[in-house]
This record gives structure tokens, C-alpha cells and sequence, in this order.
């Protein structure tokens, strides 16, 4: 039978087979598994039948929980049903797992297994999750390959169902869900054959049915519990049998066999390694490659790891091994072993013990880690530890891959050993999120993979930031089957999409002897040399690489294609490759075009396609001169004066050696100093504001909206500017009380992301040229160093005095000094810009706890991190617990300070006869409602210290401990509307429920903006989302509504980009409120779907059009009998149409589905009246002293 | 009383066509207009640069931030198709022409040489009973000189009448120097009509924000003089048939159309004004006044009044403004005073 090759990655593979055996699935972003559910929903959107010809359900829920309930209320109602998940979202799921498998309920699970959140979260992959979960009774069988996720995939589903035990199919993060490779994918008669349905009728049999009635799930006690629990003993006993029978039958039917432990290497080896998921690729390859050179090693890969097949996994073992290596992809502190180690010592031990063992002699068995949180597991470690294994008494526990200088665990292995095949292609591409390197690079993995018949395998990594983001693309092709599941070290192509790489990496470190060098450069074959610095040109003459290049910017450009390179980049990689030849490479790209890009109108096409024929003639071979003749080397990754820890570790993250960092070089504890990304000059702007002071009103709104805190004003005394740098600017304040001072405005040249927010924001324009405003965008480069000086020049000014500014005035707030700076969000983000502000008004006394998301990856991801202290050594203080829990969270930090204020008053009080009476009671009394106040406590609270520096009485040092509590701080949560809306609702909730002094700030993008724009409750009706494919039916939960009707929760609703005072104003107003406080804020977002520039004008749109009102429900209003409801915009005055049809969101939806878009806008637009309505009513209801009136 | 008239070969049961507007996109609008006594109607617009602007700003939305970042390599769905270029038109042909029994005439703005006749044939297939080629460059390069330009309108026709085989009017704006000459060079290449005039929008500048801005104002019946002397001057002098659009809100405004030597008038900004009934006051007031003058056929009013046939040729000519002139006298009052 034929079936079709495709190139495709784990998570694709997976969704197919999981959508086409089941009739429900329960979903729930969360990386690396969102594009399962994501395939799913889709595919119901498009109407794709199951094999048994009908449509699944595909549901979203509020969370993992939520998911997790209804599989089982699914389940339990008769339904096959599956989900996806990882990480943390396992955990959620583990209840519900609990009681699934002790309902004995066929389901799968698939899992991209995700390292658990810890000292620090991870997105990458390793088994700590599904490790966490197996004790919830749950098979678990695991993958290795892109080809294996979806052989596992079907053979879990089927033996689930005969087995009655559900399953968790695991398949690595990121390694295998996002690895793109080719495979034989399955026909549905081949799903349909392995599917037997007498076992669906048998499910369906057990299922509740009030036609049927049966009662589950109830509550026992110690009489009966104890036994019911292992009466399902026989089931698992049985399944083994159960899965190795399917297994077979997949055999038969695909050709491919699989055993519960598969076992690769030499039948006589003396040194065997356990492992399990992709690492097992990596081992089998370096096994085959080792045992041809004569080694007597072998390797046991487990697929079947719950229920664990004792006699399997003896049977799979060579009876001649000495050494058994159990290598466990997780790592779990305190215990005797990781998981896997003691199943198999567990197994070796009994056999030993009863006799049964294939070995005469017990084995040593010792327990290694690798791979935690994806790091490189490459043949050269794992003939490390073959290596080890040689030792007369190998370590008992040892880690391979890190150097462990602090315990000394890590086994010692040789990087340069390689077992990569010479037939094979190995090809690394650096490019530019925005260049497009990475699609095209999806292209020809399929293009190679699927049209020419070659095996190919494409592996891609990112930056950790969402602005200016490096990607680096693996591509692997060849005649052979490829199981190289670790980047490529030695590449015989090397390509650089951007020439400012050359300048800070060395990205022909990895280019072997001979190879191809492919370098997008604005210099030609002449002119280029010189360009490079001393590293590249020593890599080039000793390696001996072929050097090309092509102006790909001018070519994209001439054919309509703008900044993106990829198709160029792409054309010049085949011609030069010779991969395919000529003609058919140049067929297949464009081929491949028209079938990626044909659905967006023939003019998409046709631009790519004259990019494609342009590409050849701009190409040129580069000679290369025999010495190395550069002036300059590679730009240092941090500047001489930064800290020692930003020298020792940012900077070799930085500089991508963060491999080699050791463990003693790490926090302990994921504690970390805050500002560390001043330190990082990315210069990824190629166009920067510069400032007009002519022109320039003051207005301070440019520095507002700016979302990488880049451009900043002060007012300074005229004297202090005597010494400013050539270039610098300054203008007469325009402030009455400083009439006699000097206002500066600076750009931060190598900070900024180039998005021009600022210059659209601009009021100002130029009188004789209104085209100019009072910031206008101008290339980088040639100002960069004169920039590089006034900014330096601007931080050395004295910042502006707290206690003299209007907090409420814009202009005034802007004088202030941010204290979240140059984070990695996306360029023109907005959140950002509320997030800074914040950070402004009260960053100096500010606790914050952060939900996952967008604001935790841009607040805290390494290798730098933006929230940072001010001259004083004050700023604030963050920490990310979970998604689901930042009220909680945040609520725990109010606690304890409420908690250590009142213990610090109770011992100043116990104290006064130290600290005097007049201090101990102004400390107690002190009105700290204004900065003023504030700041005298702080004062009264250095001399507090200084009264009991000398103290040794015990209550003397404990105050000294918590005297800063005395201080005012401001508690605040932040998160997104996943966050607020749907995951970490109930915990809103509760928390404002309590009545506590806490901030809960949730920036809405009305959609999960960090894990790829799936649908939340905060979606509007209409848009279209992942999850929503088909548009969201239903409108967005009225979550302020909500959180108003306590009567006591301080609630805004604002979007800075239509009304900034309003924003100010509302911040100032929840930080004021002695209770609890919710700020729901419009934050524009890439996901959306426009050109973030003109975010702040869609912001107004959005309240134009009515869709987001601005109001301030303010509960001390009430006190006074005033109405507390104040609705802050007018009434609609813009159509909603003219609103959202400026975003991709919606437009996808009228350009697809038309009519279904044109019902949903109708209803929407019953949404935006009804609301206002009801708002305008609230607004006017008369109240308290009102009423009398 | 005979209403009927002919334009582009069609037979229409009177002399009022809509011109191209947004009215005519939802297709019970022109369900309404046939009801009202609409007896053709132009479609609105398919604009090649539209089509390719639609297309390259959906790519690069879309593309925003793809492949860029590890947890968002996407942000939307996959949709499984988009009605881009002029699939959406020409489906509403389709549409527009299975629910109404006059004629449908497509309208095309093209930009590439293949364009304007890809689409020409795509719109000839979709059904349309006759294109309106709607013509205009605003010739901003000095570089450029009026010949150019003219060859370019001559060319567009020329190109589009040998591959399709419907009808071809052009719609062109009053702004050419020799006006009589290029309605000729047309007529020579086979244009089957001419629509005189297109409407140019004019931007209006804001003082307060400094900013140029887009402004759609509604024409009125002030405007049908520039159209009615060209009419006048060209009827008989070309073979081919005369619309006259811009300024046609009346009934007399027709009737004046059809003496100059129109075929038929168009009305849009009517429509927008008094909704799409005033269709039947504008065909009910011709009738009314025809036969309260006791004319037998809108053939027998058609260019009566054009330069040709009126009592007062000249007027048509520079010596209308001189008249003008004439009226003022030195010791008129100024208006200032």
C-alpha cells in the first residue's frame, strides 16, 4: 500500500491521529503542545470527519483543570475522547488523571513533555512532567521520532481501549513536537484497521446513562477503599501484553515494529543504556556508529514506561552486559534515584534475586541525568558515557552534558567526536524573526523531503526575545534516515540572513573545512572582505570556505517583498547547495510558494516568484584573500564597566556560550539582580527617533507611549548641561514652576526597537513642514555614537525631585525616571508602556507578582532582565509563581507586608525608649498618602536605623529586619487576560473578594498573546483566534462589570492611547484605594494583526467605536454619596465596523466566511450598544447625596 | 411615450443607469434599484491596485511575527481560504445578474498592462452585459507630457476591445487639453462608449492638525455643466455613445443630458442623498414633463440641444464666458462695497 511522505513536525503528526479517533477533545494552550489542539481546531472548523465519518468536538477551557474535567466528563458520558498538554498543565490534570484511570476510562493523553517550572520556568523540553504525573495510574508510552509520534500515537489510542488504562503518549519538547521530519503517514484505513469498534461499544456500554442508570465516583471509607484500590490490579498486569498485541498489529499493518523495549547494538555488549524519547534517537546513532568500530555496547529504548514490563525489559537485555546506564531525562532532589534508574534497578535486583535474570552476575546499574530543559544530548556525550561505563566503579549517579564543579557529578566526555553521516546535508541558517528565514526554511524541508524523495529533518531555534529575534535554523538532508536529534556542530552550509550578526557572533564556528558560506550582505564581492571582522576572515582562509554573497535587501526589494529575504536567501541556498538541480529547485520553490502563499492573492505570488527569478543574477562567489587583513573583531557582548556578574554570565549567554557555563556559576536558588538589560546593546533599529526641541510642546507623550522605555525627559538646572556632548539638545521648560530650567530629551540609539510609536503619537508638527514632528524617525548608524554619548550623557543628569511634579499630569509623570526598561517584548507592544508607567509612579516601593505570559517573558526572561533600581538601589521587586495564581500570589506578598508593617509598629512601639518619642511616634503616624510623605518616612526610618545600628537586644535587630516595612509599598499582580479571564479568574476573584489593599493590573489583548493568539474569554465576538478558527461566537466576558458588583473593588477601564490622563489618573486612583483594586487595560498586540504603529490610533478607535469605554469605578466615591460609577468616554461615535475591520482578526474572518462575519458584527455591534446603554445608566443612577439632590 | 434608449448595444427601458458607488454592493440594493426604474447599473469599482494592496497587506499581517519566537511561531489560524482578488466581484456579477432582469455593466480600475485585461476577461465571463473601463492617472510626474498620457487611455482601450467582446465604455475625467481630440482618439479605438465625467475627490486640508485629508462631498446639479457642453460638443461628432455622470439629480437634469446628445444619465450621489427611490421621482419627472411638452420619445429630445443642432452654437464655445463678461459693466456695484 502507498502511502504519502510528508514532512511534518511531532505536534502535527500526533493531531492527526488523535483528531481522527476521537469525538472530543478538551484543550488548553500551552507551549509545546498548543499546535495539537490548535491542528484540532482547525480541522472542526473545516468540517474534517473522524474515521468514523463524523466531526469532533473541540472544546476550550478555562484552564488545564478545566480541560482535564471535561475529558472526564466526556468520558464518562460514553465519548472517545483525547487531549494536549505539558509542563505545568500536566500537573493541573493530575486530579482529574487520578480519577480517570481509577475509573479504569480509555483516553490518551499526549503529552510534548516540558520541564516543570522550578528555580525558574521553562518552556524546553525534558521528562519532569510526565515523571510528576506517573503516579496517577496512567499508562505511559513514549516517542522518540517525528515517525514515532504518530505510530505511538494510534498504537496508545488502541491499546487504551482495550486495556481500559488510559494513557499518557509523550513525545519531547520542542525536540520532537516542533522538529520538522519526514514520515510515512498513515492512511485512515490503516487508523480505522487498528480501531477496534466492539471496544468503542464496550466504552460506550460503561458510559452514564440515565437509560442505564449507574452511580460513580462515590466517597469510600476504610472498610472497602483499601481493596476497591487494588482491584485493578489484573488490568495492569494485562496491558503490557495488551500493547506489545497492538503493537504487532501496527506491525502488520505499517511495516513498522515496535516492543515494549526495543534494543539496538551489539548482541554481546558489556555496557547498555536505558533511555527513553528523543535522547534514544541520538543513542541508537551513536550505538550503530560506535559498534561498527568494534564496541560492545548496546542501548535499551523504552517505549512502554507504565505500566513497566519488568520481564520485557529483562528479556531486551543482552545476558553478557556488565554495566547498565539508566539515563533519566529529569531530576528529582532528595531521591535515591531518578524514576527510570529505579524501575530498572528495581527489575534487575528482583530477577537477581528470584533467579530469573538472562546475566549471571548482578550488573552495576548506575543513574545518569541528561537533557534537562532540552540541552544538547549529542553522540559525543553519549559515548561520554559509554566511555564512563569502561571505569572499573562508574559513578553511581552522575549528570553528562553541564559541568558540574559544584558537586562534581557531571561525567567528562570529547566534544569533537561526531557521528554525523558525510552524505549527509547539514545546513545552518542565522536569520531575523522578521526576515522570514524560518518559513522558507519549512519550505525546503518540504520541498527536499517530500518532492525530491530525500530524508530531511529541520530544527529551529529562537531568540528569547520577541523584538530584533535571532533564529537559527538546522537542516539536515540526505540519502539516509536521520536521527540526529541535536543541533549540528559541523555544517557544510552555512548561511547569514543579517550582516549585523557577523558583528557579534561567530557564526562559522560551526562551518567545517570546505564548507559553503552564504552571507547576506549591502557590500559586494568586492568591498565585503574588509566588512568582516578578524574572526570571520580567520575562519574563512583556515577552513577554506566558499564564500558568496548577495545584497538579498535590494533583490527583495526590487521584486515588492520589502525587508523579507527569505525567498532570495532560499533560491541562493538551492542554487548553490546543488541539493536539486537547477531547474527543479527553482519549479519546486516556486511551487511551494504558490501552494504556501496562493490563497493570499496572486499578487503574493507573483512578488516571490520575481524574487525567485531575481535572486541567481545578484549572487556572486567572494574571493577570499589568503590573510586575515581586518582592523576590528567581534563587538564584546557587555561593556567593560558592567557588573561582575554581568561580565561572567550574561555576557557568555550573550555571546551563545551559556553551554559552557558551569554550575557554579549559577544562582542557587533562581535569585537574580534586576537591570541587567542597560548592559545588552542590541542595535536592532535601523531607523531611530531624534528629537526637534523647536518644535517639541513638552507634552511628555512620546516618552508615555514608548514600550522599551527608550526615550526619557528631565528638567535640569542650565549649569548642568555645560559639559553636554556635541549634539545633545535641551529647550526653556516649559513648566511654570521650573520657567527657569532646561528640559532634555533623549533616545536611547541602541536600545530602541524602531517602532515609531513615539513619532505617531507626536502632536507637534513642524509649521513650515508638517510632515516633520517633534520626533522623526532617521537612520541609526550614523548617529549612533553621537547618540551613544548624549544618552550617557543624559543619565548622568540628576533625575527630576519626586516631591515637585503633578503625579496626575502626564508631562510631569514622564519626568520620571522608568524603572522597566528595554525588555524583549515586541516592537510597538502595548503593554509595555503600562507596565513602564507603573514602574514610574511607584516602582521604589513596588511588589509585584507576575502571571505567566507575555509580561513574564518580557520581565524576566535571561539572558537580561528589565526591571531595574533606581540610584537609590530601590526599584521593583518580581517574581513569577504560575499562570493561574498571580492574585493569589500577589495577595501572599500584601499579606506579609501588611503582616511585617504591623510587627515593625508593635516593636517601635516596644522600642520608643530607644528610638525616642517624637520619631517613634512620627513613624507611627506618618501620612504617607503623597511621594512627600513618603519620602519623610523614609527619612525617619534611615534615622530609626541609625538609632539601633548600635542596639544588640534582640527585638533591636529584629525591627532593624522589617523597619523598611514601615515605608508604604504597593502590591500589584499583573497578567493578561488568559491570566484575568480565564485561568486565574477564580483566584481574581477570591482576592478581590477579600477586601485587601492589592493591585491586580490585567492588560488585555483579547487573546493569549504568548503562546500564539488563542482564544480567551476576553475575545471579542467576531475575531478570530487559534481556537476560534471559525470566529468567536460568543461576545467577551464583562469582567469589570464583574468585579463592580462587589460594590468595595476599585475597577478602571482604560487604553492610554485614547485618553493618556485617564490612564495616569486610574492608576494613581487603584494604588490610592485602600482595598482591592482591578485594572483592565487595552493593550494593542501583534497578534491582532496590523502594523503596530498605528496601535494607539486603534486604541482610540476602540473607544470611539464603543467597544471599549473608558470608566473608573472608584468605591470611596460612594463614601462620599457620589455615584462611584464614572463613565469617562463619550458615546459611540465611530462605527464598530470601521473599528475592527482594521485588524486582521476580523478581516480574516469576512474575507473567508463573509456572511457568518457579517452576522457576527451585527451581534457585536448589539454587544457595544446594550453595553452602553447599561453603562450610561450606571453612570447616571442617581446616588447617595445625589439622590437628595 | 417612449422611454426607451439605447447605450453600448443595450436596450434599456429608459435612461437611467446608476453609476458606480458603494450602494451597489449588496445585491438587494440592486434588486431595489431595478424596482425603482434603475434600467442598468454599474457596478462599483474592481480596483487592481485594491486587490493587490488587500493581498500584500493580509501577507504581511499575517507574516507579523511568524517564525520568530518560540512559544508564537504563528498568531492566526489557518484559514482554509481567502475570497482575495477579484473572486468576491465577480461572484457579485454573478449574483447581481441572476437577480435582476436589466443589464449589470462591470467597472474596472486596472494598473498593469495584464491586469486591466485579465480582469476585463474575468468580468466579461462572470456575465457583466458591458465594462466600463474607468480610467484615470493623476499625472503628478512633470516628466510625463499630456501625449504620453493620452496614448496610454487609447492604449487601455484598444487592448481590452480585442479581448473581450461586450460592450467597452470609458469613463474619463474633463481634464485633458484637447478634450475634443481625445474623446475622438477613443472613439477611433473602438470604444463603444464614453462616460463623461469621472469625479476626482479632491483632498481638503485641515488647519488645525495639518494634515491633508481625504473628502467624499456628493455632487449637485451645478456640476452637470461642465459635462452638458462636452456632451453637446462631441454629439455627432463621435460614433460612440455618451453617458453623462456627476451632477444628475433631477429630472430636468436628465432631460438636459439627453438634449446635449447622452444616451442615458447617471446618477449616484441622488441616490446617496435621497436614498434609492429617488429613482422613480427622477424617471416619473421625465415622463411627467414629456408629456406635459408633448414629446413622443427621449430619441427625439436626444441631442437637440447640442452644438450642432441648438439656435446658439457659440455658447458652447469660449463665447459663453465672454457673455458672461459682457453682463458686468464698470459701474456695477462691487459686491464689496
Amino acid at each position: 500500500m502507498s502511502r504519502p511522505i510528508r514532512t511534518v513536525d511531532g505536534n502535527e503528526a500526533v493531531a492527526n491521529i488523535a483528531y481522527q479517533v476521537s469525538e472530543v477533545a478538551g484543550i488548553y494552550p500551552i507551549t509545546p503542545s498548543s499546535p495539537m489542539g490548535e491542528w484540532a481546531d482547525q480541522w472542526m472548523s473545516e468540517g474534517r470527519p473522524n474515521i468514523w465519518g463524523t466531526v469532533p468536538v473541540v472544546v476550550e477551557m478555562q484552564s488545564e483543570a478545566g480541560a482535564a474535567a471535561a475529558v472526564h466528563g466526556a468520558l464518562q458520558a460514553g465519548s472517545l475522547v483525547t487531549t494536549f498538554t505539558a509542563s505545568q498543565g500536566l500537573l493541573l490534570m493530575i486530579p482529574n488523571m487520578l480519577k480517570i484511570a481509577g475509573e479504569l476510562t480509555p483516553t490518551v493523553f499526549h503529552i510534548s513533555a516540558r520541564t516543570l517550572a522550578t528555580h525558574p520556568l521553562s518552556i524546553f523540553g525534558d521528562h519532569s512532567d510526565v515523571m510528576a504525573s506517573r503516579s496517577t495510574g496512567f499508562g505511559m508510552l513514549a516517542s522518540g521520532s517525528v515517525q514515532e509520534t504518530q505510530d505511538m500515537a494510534l498504537i496508545a489510542h488502541a491499546a487504551s481501549l482495550e486495556a481500559r488504562i488510559p494513557f499518557m503518549h509523550f513525545f519531547d519538547g520542542f525536540r520532537t513536537s516542533h522538529e520538522v521530519n519526514r514520515i510515512e503517514e498513515l492512511l485512515p484505513e490503516d487508523i480505522r484497521a487498528m480501531i477496534d469498534d466492539e471496544l468503542v461499544f464496550a466504552h460506550r456500554q460503561r458510559a452514564m446513562t440515565p437509560d442505564r442508570p449507574i452511580i460513580r465516583g462515590t466517597a469510600q471509607n476504610p472498610d472497602v477503599f483499601f481493596q476497591a484500590r487494588e482491584a485493578c490490579n489484573p488490568f495492569y498486569d494485562a496491558c503490557p501484553g495488551i500493547v506489545q498485541k497492538i503493537m504487532d498489529k501496527f506491525a502488520a499493518i505499517a511495516g513498522r515494529q515496535y516492543k515494549l523495549f526495543d534494543y539496538v547494538g551489539a548482541a554481546d555488549a558489556d555496557r547498555v543504556v536505558v533511555v527513553m524519547g528523543s535522547g534514544a534517537e541520538a543513542v541508537t546513532e551513536t550505538v550503530e556508529y560506535l559498534v561498527d568500530k568494534g564496541e560492545k555496547i548496546g542501548a535499551v529504548i523504552v517505549r512502554l514506561y507504565r505500566p513497566f514490563a519488568a520481564d520485557a525489559f529483562l528479556s531486551a537485555i543482552p545476558s553478557t552486559v556488565k554495566t547498565l546506564a539508566v539515563l533519566d531525562r529529569t531530576k528529582e532532589p532528595g531521591a535515591a534515584g531518578e524514576p527510570m534508574f529505579m524501575d530498572v534497578a528495581t527489575a534487575v535486583t528482583e530477577a537477581v534475586m528470584d533467579g530469573t535474570a538472562p546475566f549471571k552476575e548482578m550488573p552495576k546499574i548506575v543513574g545518569g541525568r541528561y537533557g534537562l530543559s532540552s540541552k544538547e544530548f549529542t553522540p559525543a556525550m553519549i559515548k561520554g558515557v559509554y566511555d564512563h561505563l569502561k571505569e572499573e566503579k562508574p559513578r553511581k549517579r552522575f549528570t553528562v552534558g553541564i559541568n558540574d564543579d559544584v558537586a562534581n557529578n557531571s561525567i567528562p566526555y570529547d566534544p569533537s567526536f561526531s557521528t554525523e553521516h558525510p552524505d549527509t546535508v547539514r545546513a545552518i541558517f542565522y536569520g531575523l524573526g522578521a526576515d522570514g528565514t524560518v518559513g522558507a526554511n519549512k519550505n525546503s524541508i518540504k520541498i527536499i523531503g517530500e518532492d525530491a524523495g530525500y530524508c530531511a529533518q529541520g530544527y529551529f531555534v529562537y531568540d528569547s526575545r520577541k523584538s530584533g529575534a535571532m533564529t537559527t535554523s538546522h537542516l539536515r538532508f540526505g540519502p539516509k534516515q536521520i536521527k540526529s536529534t541535536y543541533l549540528i556542530t559541523r555544517a557544510n552550509f552555512v548561511a547569514c540572513h543579517q550582516f549585523s550578526f557577523m558583528e557579534k557572533l561567530n557564526v562559522l564556528k560551526c562551518a567545517e573545512p570546505g564548507a559553503t558560506f552564504l552571507l547576506n550582505s549591502i557590500y559586494g564581492p568586492e568591498e565585503v572582505w574588509d566588512r568582516l571582522p578578524q574572526t570571520a576572515q580567520r575562519e574563512i582562509i583556515e577552513k577554506k570556505l566558499k564564500f558568496y554573497v548577495i545584497n538579498g535587501f535590494e533583490v527583495a526589494k526590487a521584486a515588492g517583498m520589502g525587508g523579507r529575504i527569505n525567498t532570495v536567501m532560499q533560491t541562493c541556498f538551492f542554487y548553490i547547495s546543488g541539493v536539486l538541480k537547477q531547474d527543479e529547485a527553482i519549479k519546486a520553490i516556486k511551487d511551494a510558494i504558490k501552494k504556501t502563499y496562493g490563497k493570499r492573492g496572486e499578487a503574493i505570488v507573483q512578488k516571490n516568484w520575481n524574487a525567485v527569478d531575481m535572486a541567481v543574477d545578484h549572487l556572486h562567489e567572494v574571493k577570499v584573500p589568503d590573510a586575515v587583513t581586518s582592523s576590528f573583531d567581534l563587538r564584546p557582548p557587555v561593556p567593560e564597566e558592567a557588573p561582575e556578574f554581568v561580565r561572567e554570565f550574561t555576557a557568555e549567554i550573550l555571546a551563545e556560550n551559556g553551554e559552557s557555563l558551569p554550575v557554579s556559576k549559577m544562582p542557587v536558588d533562581g535569585t537574580f539582580p534586576t537591570g541587567t538589560t542597560k548592559w545588552e546593546k542590541r542595535n536592532i533599529a535601523l531607523e531611530i527617533p531624534c528629537w526637534d526641541p523647536d518644535v517639541c510642546i513638552q507634552c511628555g507623550k512620546c516618552a508615555m507611549v514608548c514600550p522599551h522605555a527608550v526615550i526619557r525627559s528631565k528638567i535640569v538646572e542650565p549649569d548642568a548641561l555645560k559639559d553636554a556632548p556635541e549634539g545633545f539638545k535641551s529647550a526653556t521648560a516649559r513648566w511654570k514652576n521650573f520657567a527657569d530650567k532646561q528640559f532634555v530629551l533623549q533616545v536611547a540609539p541602541e536600545d530602541c526597537t524602531g517602532c515609531t510609536l513615539c513619532v505617531q503619537t507626536c502632536p507637534a508638527k513642524n509649521k513650515q513642514e508638517p510632515k516633520s514632528r517633534a520626533v522623526n524617525m532617521v537612520k541609526q548608524a550614523p548617529i549612533r555614537e553621537r547618540e551613544r554619548a548624549c544618552w550617557d550623557f543624559f543619565l548622568s543628569l540628576p533625575e527630576v525631585d519626586r516631591n515637585q511634579i503633578n503625579h496626575n499630569a502626564v508631562k510631569d509623570v514622564q519626568l520620571l525616571q522608568p524603572l522597566f526598561e528595554f525588555n524583549g517584548a515586541c516592537a510597538g507592544c502595548g503593554e509595555t508602556p503600562y507596565v513602564k508607567l507603573m514602574s514610574q509612579l511607584f516602582g521604589d516601593r513596588l511588589y509585584i507578582g507576575n502571571a505567566t505570559g507575555c509580561s513574564s517573558i518580557y520581565g524576566g526572561n535571561l539572558p537580561t532582565t528589565p526591571w531595574a533600581p533606581n540610584a537609590e538601589g530601590r526599584g521593583p521587586t518580581w517574581s513569577n509563581s504560575l499562570f493561574e495564581d498571580a492574585a493569589e500570589f500577589s495577595m501572599g506578598m500584601r499579606v506579609t507586608v501588611d503582616r511585617q508593617n504591623q510587627y515593625a509598629q508593635e516593636l517601635v512601639k516596644r522600642l520608643e525608649s530607644v528610638i525616642g518619642g517624637d520619631l517613634a511616634k512620627a513613624l507611627l503616624t506618618a501620612d504617607q498618602s503623597e511621594e512627600a510623605g513618603i519620602f519623610a518616612q523614609r527619612e525617619r526610618v534611615a534615622a530609626l536605623k541609625e538609632k539601633l545600628a548600635g542596639a544588640d537586644s534582640l527585638e533591636a535587630k529584629a525591627l532593624l529586619h522589617v523597619a523598611d516595612f514601615l515605608v508604604r509599598k504597593t502590591v500589584w499582580a499583573l497578567g493578561g487576560d488568559g491570566w484575568a479571564y480565564d485561568i486565574g479568574y477564580g483566584g481574581l476573584d477570591h482576592v478581590i473578594a477579600s477586601g485587601m489593599n492589592i493591585n491586580l493590573f490585567a492588560m488585555d489583548t483579547e487573546v493569549y498573546s504568548n503562546t500564539g493568539g488563542q482564544c480567551s474569554k476576553a475575545t471579542p465576538r467576531g475575531a478570530v483566534a487559534k481556537f476560534a478558527a471559525g470566529g468567536k461566537p460568543a461576545g467577551k466576558k464583562d469582567l469589570g462589570l464583574i468585579a463592580m458588583t462587589y460594590g468595595n473593588v476599585y475597577v478602571a477601564h482604560i487604553a492610554m492611547g485614547a485618553n493618556d490622563s485617564h490612564t495616569v489618573k486610574a492608576f494613581r486612583e487603584a494604588e490610592a484605594y485602600n482595598g482591592p483594586s482591578l485594572v483592565i487595560a487595552y493593550c494593542h498586540c501583534i497578534a491582532h494583526g496590523y502594523n503596530l504603529a498605528m496601535g494607539l490610533e486603534q486604541q482610540k478607535a476602540a473607544v470611539q467605536s464603543g467597544h471599549w469605554p473608558l470608566y473608573r469605578f472608584n468605591p470611596d466615591r460612594a463614601k462620599e454619596g457620589k455615584n462611584p460609577f464614572q463613565l469617562d468616554s463619550k458615546a459611540p461615535s465611530m462605527e464598530l465596523k470601521d473599528y475592527v475591520y482594521n485588524e486582521t482578526r476580523y478581516k480574516m474572518l469576512s474575507l473567508s466566511q463573509p456572511e457568518l462575519a457579517k452576522q457576527l458584527l451585527t451581534a457585536a455591534e448589539e454587544d457595544v450598544a446594550s453595553r452602553w446603554q447599561l453603562y450610561s445608566y450606571l453612570a447616571n443612577m442617581p446616588c447617595g447625596s445625589e439622590t437628595a439632590e | 411615450m417612449e422611454m426607451k434608449t439605447r447605450y453600448l448595444g443595450l436596450d434599456l427601458k429608459n435612461p437611467l443607469v446608476v453609476s458606480p458607488s458603494p450602494m451597489s454592493e449588496p445585491i438587494e440594493n440592486i434588486k431595489h434599484m431595478e424596482d425603482a426604474g434603475a434600467a442598468a447599473i454599474v457596478l462599483h469599482s474592481l480596483f487592481e491596485e485594491q486587490i493587490t494592496l488587500a493581498s500584500n497587506e493580509l501577507d504581511a499581517n499575517l507574516l507579523q511575527g511568524e517564525g520568530s519566537f518560540a512559544e508564537a511561531l504563528t498568531y492566526f489560524p489557518d484559514m482554509g481560504d481567502y475570497k482575495m482578488g477579484p473572486d468576491g466581484y465577480l461572484e457579485h456579477i454573478r449574483r447581481a445578474k441572476e437577480s435582476v432582469d436589466i443589464p449589470i455593466i462591470g467597472s474596472l480600475n486596472g494598473v498593469s498592462a495584464g491586469g486591466w485585461l485579465d480582469f476585463a476577461k474575468k468580468i466579461e465571463a462572470a456575465g457583466a452585459d458591458a465594462l466600463e473601463l474607468n480610467v484615470y492617472f493623476i499625472p503628478t510626474n512633470p516628466g510625463m507630457n499630456g501625449q504620453t498620457l493620452e496614448d496610454i487611455y487609447v492604449q487601455i482601450v484598444k487592448n481590452v476591445k480585442a479581448v473581450v467582446s461586450i460592450p467597452v465604455a470609458v469613463k474619463i475625467g474633463p481634464y485633458f487639453s484637447a478634450m475634443a481630440n481625445m474623446a475622438t482618439r477613443l472613439d477611433q479605438a473602438c470604444a463603444d462608449g464614453l462616460v463623461l465625467f469621472n469625479r476626482f475627490y479632491q483632498p481638503d486640508i485641515d488647519i488645525n492638525e495639518l494634515e491633508a485629508k481625504p473628502d467624499l462631498n456628493l455632487s449637485d446639479s451645478r456640476e452637470l455643466r461642465l459635462r452638458l457642453r462636452w456632451a453637446a460638443i462631441l454629439y455627432g461628432v463621435i460614433k460612440a455613445d455618451m453617458a453623462i455622470t456627476g451632477g444628475v439629480h433631477t429630472s430636468e437634469d436628465v432631460i438636459k443630458s439627453m438634449m446635449a446628445g447622452a444616451s442615458v444619465a447617471m446618477l449616484t450621489s441622488a441616490l446617496l442623498k435621497h436614498g434609492i427611490d429617488h429613482l422613480t421621482v427622477v424617471r416619473d419627472g421625465v415622463a411627467q414633463w414629456m408629456k406635459e411638452h408633448e414629446y413622443e420619445s427621449i430619441e427625439q429630445m436626444r441631442g437637440s440641444m447640442s452644438q450642432k443642432k441648438c439656435p446658439e452654437p457659440a455658447a458652447f464655445e469660449r463665447a459663453n464666458y465672454m457673455k458672461i463678461l459682457t453682463h458686468y459693466t464698470p459701474e456695477s456695484p462691487s459686491p464689496m462695497q
